[in-house]
Order: C-alpha cells, then structure tokens, then sequence
C-alpha cells in the first residue's frame, strides 16, 4: 500500500530547526511541514511590514532553508511552510533571490487569499457581520485599531502548487495541520470528501504541528523518564492510502513518542474532541484509537469526519494598549513581606506621580507569579528569595514607562537587601484577539497559486 | 480518602484567545471513572476562582482516557494582551493538579 512520509517542521517562530535535520537525514522523510505563525507572530509581523512593505514574513526562512536545503535536495525532500506570513509574496522573492543566488534550481510555489483586511468592507456589504466569534460583540468597537485579519485556509491550494511540481510551498494563514494534509491529498490520491481519510490526516497534522511537544517536550506526566531533551527528535509520521498512520521521530534522537506523549498533544488546544472544526473536515477524535507497536512507535487509526464547515475563521488582532513592567528580587529572611512592601510603595508612588492604567497585574515570583491566587500559602513565610513584578495596562508607551522609572530608587530607600534590578524594560504593545467567521465562498474566491521557478 | 490530582492524573493545557483548555489524563480506566465523578465542572469552575472569569465545560474523550475542560475568560484577555507572567496559561494545567479529591 502507497504512503507517505512527513516531518514536523517548527512549532513557532523563534523555535529551533536543528532537530529537522535528524529527520531528513536518518527518518526517510519525503516532507517537511513547518508552522511559523503563532497569532503573535503576525502582530510581530505587521509591525514589520509596516516599517519595510518588503518585509511581513517570518525572517527564519531563508537561514532555515539554506542550512536544510544542502542535505533536502539530493533526497528529494519537498517543504511546506506557513513562513510567508502577512506577505508571502515578498517572502518568495527572498526565497527565489537567494536559491539563485547559491546556485540551487527549484520551484517554489505561493498561495495567496488568507490576508481579509483590505476587504472587510466587502465581506460586510456581502452580509458577514465580523462579530467576535465568542462574545458576540460588535467589530465597530476595534476596527479603527485592527492590525491584520487572516482567513484559516485549508489544504486544498496547497496540494494544487504540489500538483504543479513546486518543491516548497509557501503559504500565510492556513489551518496548520492543512500545511501536513497537503502532501497527503498530492501522494495518496484521497478525495476531498474521504472525510474519515481527511479526519486522519488533520489529526496527524495536528500530532506533527507542535514541534516536540508531540515528542515529549512540554510533558506533563513523568517528565524525568524522558531521554535527552537536549537532541529532541521532531515527530515523524508515516501515512498510508487507507489513512492509518504510524507517528515516530529520527533513530538516535532524544525525546519519546509513545501512548502518553501523544495523547497529551492530540488534546492541546481542543475545545470540543467530538468536533475538531478545520477548513478541511470536523473531526471526531473520541473514535481515535492510539497504540504503541515499538519504541517511539504508535499507531493512530480511526479518527471520523464529517462534512467541512460551510465557515471559515479569520482572526484579527487589534492594538489592545502597552504594557508596562518593572522587577526587583529580595532576599531571605521574609523575602515575600520584602517585595510585598515595596508592591505597596509602588502603589502609592503610582497614585502621587499620576501614572495612569487600566489594569495593574502584582506577582510574587518565586511565590505566586505563575499559579496566581491558586499557589500553595503555606510556603510564603521562609522562602530563599522572593521578585516582585508589577505590570501595567496603559493607553500609551510613554506612559507604560513610568512604571519603570518607579523601581531603581527602591534600592536605597525600600526595604532590605536587594538583587537582580536588571535595569529597565521596554513598553510593549498589546494585541487584543478578535476571532470571527465568513462564508468559505466569499474567502476562497480569492485564493490564488502560483509556482515559480528559481 | 482525599488525594491530589497530580498523584493520579498528568495534564496540559493550551490557549485560543481568550480560552484555555486543560486536558486531564488518566493512568487506566478506574482512575479516569473517578475522575469522571469528582472533577466535575463546578468544582473546576470554583477550583479557578480568581483566575477564569467565565463558564467551564467539560468533555469526555474515553479512547485516550482524558477530560478535556475549556475555560472561558481564562487568559486575562489573551496571551497577546495579558500582563501575567504564564501569558499562554501553560501552567494552569499544573495548577489544576492542585485540586483534591474524594478517592
């Protein structure tokens, strides 16, 4: 039976692509899928683009490809990347500029479509309200602050520039796990209303589309028993023309694929198991079964699928404020009633200088700052050290950077024995989320591809 | 006899705007009937007072022995607007390992 094989590229931008090569070079791999775009990454990158109309993809592509590409061409090993960001466009022309510039010949192919927010007038003359997907509420209330709006596309453009012989693909906003379904659809002839083939190959997608948290990274059972995080194998998968798939990673690499590791990520960011909603196919993942064959083997069989959604998400993000932050470590003994009187210095100095906010966060790190009102009490009285953080909501930079000015003076005037005043940090903006949908039709007939050679 | 979760069960949560999901998993089927009868939503609701602002549902997801909860209002806004340290709510799934339970 045909199948076909797939790496799990990055599972954000910033994250590392060393372990890609593992892949290519020891796992067999005809593919490399890579998701870049977390919904900061395009804030990130609009910013970019904003400063430069060259720039809104993700910088790591060209250094990614360059150092993958030596070892990917001579096995015939295609990409599929979401690397184009807000501007895919710009990111094929980098792309292309430097394969030609070191001799390399290959086809590259785009896919264009995602990016809404030239046309939300025309969604809303079409009748798409844009309301917020969750709350309900009116797109009037950011849409003078809107940053950027993608529409979640699905595979079908992107098999469509496979079909078309291009070697890397580069997309902006599509659903992560189409960026691995894509190459299913090209090798293994499936039809695009296969739905429990189609469910088989999101929920794979979605196993791959985390970099190692599939392979053991960011596990929350017996994190110890983990080998060798340090050389985390990427996970693998192998699929076959009837949609069983086998999830692995590279012989020689560390992390561990088996029944827990796997199970953790088939759930991460699922709302409701019985419908995982993707521009493709819904997928029931409650008929899924997941068993181990070998080490750092599993087989995932018997995902179901009904009918794709006849709406697709966008998210939009909007600017949401600055933030403002200041830190400043105590010491034993009383390290937390330290820091907690110099919170309340803080506080009245914010008052008498004016500084205005919308919102004033307080953590205890060492103590309270990621568990928050759940952490355990009965630690506070004799802990070693103790930072106070306070965070702040404000309208404007200038304002966030008041807070910053507040903490140096502590040293000399607060309570005792200080560490760590590592200087100021800078103000950074906020981005509210602004989640909606839209009829496919009105997305998709702006869907363009198109492969070019280098 | 009461036991903590994280004796019984491991977790992991992850975020979509302002919602974060936490899915508990079960070592073997009794565990996860138990977990079935004692981690209910209201008790998760109350467990993350203080932290999640609005409604809790739970789904149940048996072939992996698992329960996933979806907390609304959870994220202080969303990691892109949030001013806490666990911007992305990565830990909340460690802290729902806090909660005790009637064994």
């Amino acid at each position: 039976m045909k199948s076909v094989r797939i790496a799990g590229g990055l599972g954000f931008y910033g994250d590392s692509w060393q372990p890609i090569k593992a892949s290519i070079e020891r796992g067999n791999v005809q593919y490399v899928a890579s998701a870049h775009l977390a919904k900061l990454t395009l804030a990130i990158l609009q910013k970019d683009r904003q400063r430069d109309p060259n720039l809104g993809y993700t910088r790591d592509l060209a250094p990614m490809l360059l150092d993958l590409l030596p070892i990917a061409i001579p096995r015939g090993v295609k990409f599929v990347l979401n690397a184009g960001g807000l501007n895919p466009m710009a990111a094929r022309e980098i792309l292309l500029g430097t394969l030609k510039k070191f001799g390399m010949k290959l086809k590259v192919g785009v896919v264009l479509g995602d990016s809404v927010l030239e046309r939300l007038d025309e969604l809303q003359e079409v009748g798409v309200s844009l309301a917020h997907m969750d709350t309900g509420a009116d797109i009037t209330t950011v849409r003078d602050r809107l940053l950027f709006a993608s529409a979640y596309l699905g595979a079908r453009p992107l098999v469509e520039a496979l079909d078309a012989g291009a070697d890397i693909v580069l997309t902006g906003r599509v659903a992560d796990a189409a960026l691995f379904l894509a190459p299913m659809m090209h090798e293994l002839g499936w039809r695009w209303d296969d739905w429990d083939k189609l469910a088989q190959g999101i929920v794979v997608g979605h196993l791959l589309e985390c970099s190692g948290q599939a392979t053991g990274g960011n596990f929350g059972g017996d994190w110890r028993s983990i080998p060798n995080l340090a050389h985390i194998g990427y996970p693998i998968a192998e699929v076959w023309e009837n949609g069983d798939a086998v999830i692995s990673k590279a012989p020689g690499t560390g992390g561990r694929v088996n029944f827990d590791t796997l199970r953790e990520q088939l759930l991460y960011e699922v709302h409701d198991p019985r419908h995982y909603m993707t521009p493709d196919v819904d997928v029931d993942m409650t008929t899924l079964r997941m068993e181990e064959i070998g080490l750092d083997e599993v087989r995932v069989t018997g995902a179901k699928g009904r009918p794709a959604p006849e709406m697709l998400k966008i998210v939009a993000g909007y600017e949401d404020g600055v933030m403002g932050q200041a830190m400043l470590g105590y010491a034993w003994p009383d390290a937390l009633a330290k820091a907690q009187l110099a919170a309340e210095i803080i506080q009245q100095q914010m008052i008498e200088v004016g500084l205005k906010t919308e919102e004033i966060v307080i953590e205890y790190i060492g103590y309270d700052s990621i568990h928050g009102p759940l952490a355990d009490p009965t630690h506070a009285k004799d802990l070693n050290e103790v930072y106070l953080r306070i965070a702040v909501r404000c309208t404007d930079k200038k304002e966030a950077a008041k807070i910053g000015r507040l903490f140096p003076p502590l040293a000399l005037s607060g309570p005792p024995f200080i560490g760590g005043a590592g200087g100021m940090i800078e103000p950074r903006s906020l981005l509210g989320i602004w989640p909606t949908l839209a009829p496919r039709t009105v997305i998709e007939e702006y869907i363009r591809v198109s492969v070019e050679e280098s | 006899m009461k036991k903590q979760l994280v004796e019984l069960a491991h977790a992991r949560s992850g975020d979509k705007g302002d919602i974060a999901n936490i899915a508990l998993f079960a070592p073997d089927q009794a565990t996860y009937d138990l977990l079935v009868r004692e981690v209910t939503t209201e008790r998760v609701r109350t467990h993350f007072a203080g932290i999640v602002t609005g409604k809790v549902e739970r789904y149940e997801a048996p072939n992996v022995l698992a329960l996933n909860f979806v907390l609304h209002g959870a994220l202080n806004g969303g990691a892109s607007r949030s001013l806490r340290s666990d911007a992305l709510g990565k830990s909340l799934s460690s802290a729902l390992l806090r909660m005790e339970i009637e064994v």
